[in-house]
């Protein structure tokens, strides 16, 4: 059996990669070889999310953690560490507060940029087994609440965390609680209701918490239930998430088996219990009016508020609507308390956010930061930059209501006013990023085909408006747009965002509205020139082999799926613009670089 | 009321669904969910019966149906194609995978093959965008699919 | 089994702490090599599932005795399918890309050896505990 004494783990994320830490691996493998050491083995990983001291070396077993190594420095290490079992100083990293070295990156949590709350528990525990989360403190806030507050104190403990709505709009929660204690004292019955109908698309975070850690949103429901006074909970969940309801029902089987949802809780006589409703895939129903109808088996449209759920919800009966990743933050805020919770974030948003990290990023992932952070660290720490090596233009925060930032944007801070103050809204997590080959034109159309499709048809903004804007999209696209319809499709925009009915109308036009402000220059020139600067939109762009590159293999003709390349063998070949379907297959198979787009 | 078109055993296991919910109008999503699981598709037959047995309108019936993009009123093929168009797949080229889906088979999403082995639809997010762009046929996901493996992967279904 | 208090939730909590990742194997659970797979939607669609089944079946074949579990998203899309593996006495370690043949190759080398192999994924987040 082979015992190493030490690993040696060298970051291979794109970030160290480019400051040479291949080259730093093959000179620890020599070095090595050379001295005739044979018990220590070296090896590349994934990115340790500290890209900016990089490239990264980490020593095991005794987590040394050395930063921005060169070549220059294998050698010392070598003899330093691994021979002599001497730290070098000189490459620690060093604390900018306290001003001193540390080496144990067991006790350099500061430098990680992430910090799980909300999804404490997934990817920790056996979602499926109960015992886990109760070995967790699972249910052990539904306990203290039970025995040691009344509903109005813990109401109060609620608002003093600063908790605020994770869906999108912000809507402090413990406000939320408290209206709907408070406004219909005396309702024969009130509701919780639980908003997992996720459908932001490009995000999965109530997915994933759902997935794996269902049991903390019971507890949170079954908190909320005594807090304004309900014995029945909801969850409206998406038929399209089969194993998130497969795990969500195990769970409250199990929590009913332990008596943890049921009557008589805990021996304190509270009594609560939670079902499950199911979404068809509508996006309006993320809305809470438009949500509790479609909970009464009607079509999922939204009405007027007031009343607001609070005092006629469900049924008619008084409600209370929190989406996942709100109620994955309650059992946390009650067992460490409202202080400590208040002391993560921002001012006003307080805690921390989860993000859908995806698009053309490198680490594409789940990903959980304190508010405030910036989003140039989530772009380029967390997520370790653009994929390919390609040029950032922008990310696209809240879905089809939100809208792009740029370049200009990148040291935002992600709160909800921040955000808000640069046209973009934090909404329920979906954090898209884009490089130089997505035209900002054709993301715009994209959100709007998605709107247009989800508006229930109820108002006539959104039914009739977004519609419009999408036409005047789709005629820029394909290069017959005029100047006179970017003036239309900025007054359209300010006309529904004022006048629709519901949220999702209100916001639809927000993706055509940030696209226009910081990205005017792309649609002049899709209107002026008839050209896509990204090379996306197929009717603005044809595919050319340069005769003096293109050596005649044929390759790509016989790739061609409508073979419209013609011409005689090692002679240039020519493409028929009248067959070409502008697939991009030729690009990828010309080996000579003999095939661009124009 | 129109004679309603449909054969017994559906009939016998429309009305247990309808009594399972305990003809509660309130579980009409419910019920027309676990019928379209049982009988692939929501024809207008079957929206007949659903509504007489939950005594509401057929209109009603008619207009859930066609707000959610989960029921479906065609019958799909033997291989369901979906794309996913979310937008992390979106920004990594799923509309060229779309494309070269409806060339090769000749069909528009929401449509199926005349030989019935294809249906082609799009759908959002199925929350694998790590692997963006992805297809599903039937159950299996394709991760990272280019528009040149799309012939290669539909021949598959075709042995 | 009901929970009765919270005295009683609090007993059943520290009990479950000691024992709940030992299962049926009645040891102390540091002797043991424990594996987590993480098995949200995401990871069973790049293949969890069937690492998760290759351990079962070739730990037990092979005589090796280990926790195998489930476990929700670890936040690693890009990497999926992702594992994680504690070897008794030291820190887990996250692997990504782990397919059936990855699976084998860490079951080889770092389960019965102590030898790592590439795809670690260096954790970069701090959990509340």
């Amino acid at each position: 059996m082979t015992h190493y004494r030490f690993h040696i783990l060298c970051c291979g994320g794109t970030g160290c990669k480019a400051s040479n830490s291949a080259g730093i691996v093959r000179k620890f493998e020599a070095v090595l070889k050379e001295k005739n050491i044979n018990d220590v083995q070296v090896i590349t990983t994934g990115c340790f999310g500290f890209c900016e001291k990089g490239p990264i070396v980490k020593i095991l077993p005794d987590n040394t953690f050395y930063v921005q190594v060169k070549e220059e420095d294998v050698e010392n290490i070598i003899n330093e560490h691994i021979i002599k079992g001497r730290k070098v100083e000189r490459l620690l990293y060093t604390d900018p507060k306290a001003n001193a070295h540390i080496s144990d990156s067991k006790h350099m949590g500061f430098y990680k940029k992430q910090m799980r709350v909300a999804l404490r528990n997934c990817g920790f525990i056996n979602p499926e087994d109960i015992r886990e989360y109760i070995a967790r403190d699972g249910y052990a806030a539904l306990g203290k609440v039970l025995s040691e507050m009344t509903p109005e104190q813990a109401i109060e403990e609620m608002k003093k965390s600063g908790l605020r709505g994770r869906g999108g709009a912000g809507f402090p929660t413990g406000k939320k609680w408290e209206l709907a204690r408070t406004l219909v004292p005396n309702a024969e019955q009130k509701y919780v209701i639980c908003n997992a109908d996720e459908g932001d698309p490009g995000a999965f975070m109530d997915r994933s918490i759902l997935e794996g850690d269902p049991h903390s949103i019971i507890e949170a429901m079954a908190i909320c239930g005594y807090c304004i006074g309900a014995t029945k909970g909801l969850v409206y969940i998406r038929a399209e998430y089969p194993l998130a309801i497969r795990r969500l029902q195990i769970a409250i089987d199990q929590a009913r088996e332990y008596g943890l949802l049921g009557k008589d809780i805990m021996g304190t006589g509270f009594e609560f219990d939670i079902e499950l409703r199911y979404g068809a895939g509508a996006f309006v129903c993320g809305e809470e009016t438009a949500l509790i109808h479609s909970m009464e088996g009607q079509r999922g449209e939204p009405t007027i508020k007031p009343p607001f759920p609070a005092v006629k919800g469900y049924n008619g009966m008084p409600s209370n609507v929190n989406n996942v990743e709100t109620f994955a933050n309650v059992p946390v805020i009650y067992l460490k308390g409202a202080d400590w919770f208040s002391k993560i974030g921002t001012e006003k948003s307080k805690g921390t956010k989860v993000f859908a990290l995806a698009g053309k990023i490198n680490n594409v992932g789940l990903i959980e930061v304190p508010m405030g952070t910036t989003l140039r660290e989530i772009i380029y720490e967390i997520g370790g930059g653009i994929k390919g090596g390609k040029k950032f233009k922008a990310v696209q925060t809240g879905g089809p209501s939100g809208g792009c930032l740029t370049e200009k944007h990148l040291d935002t801070p992600v709160d909800y006013e921040s955000l808000a103050a640069a046209k973009s809204i934090m909404g329920s997590g979906g954090m898209i990023v884009m490089d130089e080959d997505n035209c900002m034109v054709s993301i715009a159309k994209f959100y709007l085909d998605f709107t247009v499709d989800e508006s229930c048809g109820k108002c006539t903004p959104c039914r009739v408006g977004n519609k419009r804007m999408n036409e005047i999209l789709d005629k820029i696209i394909k290069g017959n747009g005029t100047m006179e319809d970017l003036d239309t499709l900025k007054n359209l925009a300010n006309v529904i965002k004022d006048t629709a009915l519901c949220g999702l109308g209100q916001t639809a036009p927000n993706p055509v509205i940030s696209t226009l402000d910081n990205f005017y220059d792309e649609y002049l020139a899709h209107v002026k020139d008839k050209k896509c600067p990204a090379g996306q939109c197929k009717d603005l762009l044809s595919y050319v082999i340069n005769p003096e590159k293109c050596i005649g293999c044929t390759a790509c003709a016989r790739k061609c799926p409508v073979n419209a390349i013609t011409g005689v063998v090692k002679q240039p070949q020519t493409i028929d613009q009248e067959k070409c379907i502008k697939c991009g297959t030729c690009i990828d198979t010309c080996k000579f670089g003999a095939i661009s787009k124009q | 009321m129109a004679t309603i078109k449909i054969n017994s055993q559906y009939l016998k296991e429309i009305k247990e669904v309808c009594a399972s919910f305990n003809y509660e109008k309130g579980q009409l999503i419910n019920v027309l969910k676990k019928t379209q699981e049982k009988i692939g598709y929501l024809p207008a037959e079957v929206q007949m019966v659903i509504a007489e047995e939950l005594k509401v309108p057929v209109a009603k019936v008619y207009g859930v149906v066609s707000f959610y993009s989960f029921f479906t009123m065609v019958p799909k093929g033997k291989h369901p194609i979906s794309i996913c168009l979310g937008t992390a797949c979106y920004v990594r080229g799923a509309e060229g995978i779309l494309h070269e889906v409806e060339r090769i088979l000749g069909i528009k999403p929401g449509e199926v093959t005349p030989d019935g082995l294809f249906s082609l639809d799009c759908l959002r997010c199925v929350g694998a965008c790590g692997l963006a762009p992805v297809i599903l046929i039937g159950e299996k996901v394709y991760p990272r699919v280019t528009p040149n493996q799309v012939k290669a992967i539909l021949d598959e279904y075709r042995k | 089994m009901a929970v009765k208090s919270l005295a009683d939730l609090k007993k059943m909590s520290s009990e479950f702490k000691n024992t709940v990742s030992l299962r049926e194997n009645g040891d102390n659970v540091d002797s043991l090599i424990q594996i987590k797979v993480a098995m949200a939607t995401c990871g069973i669609a790049s293949g969890a599932k069937e690492v998760m089944d290759f351990y079962l079946e070739e730990l037990d074949k092979q005589g090796i005795k280990a926790v195998v579990t489930q476990t929700g998203c670890m936040g690693y899309c890009y990497a999926e399918p992702t594992i994680e593996v504690k070897l008794p006495g030291k820190d887990p370690i996250v692997f990504g890309h782990v397919n059936v043949e990855k699976a084998s190759e860490i079951l080889e080398k770092y389960i019965k050896n102590g030898e790592l192999v590439e795809g670690i994924i260096p954790v970069n987040y701090e959990t509340v505990k």
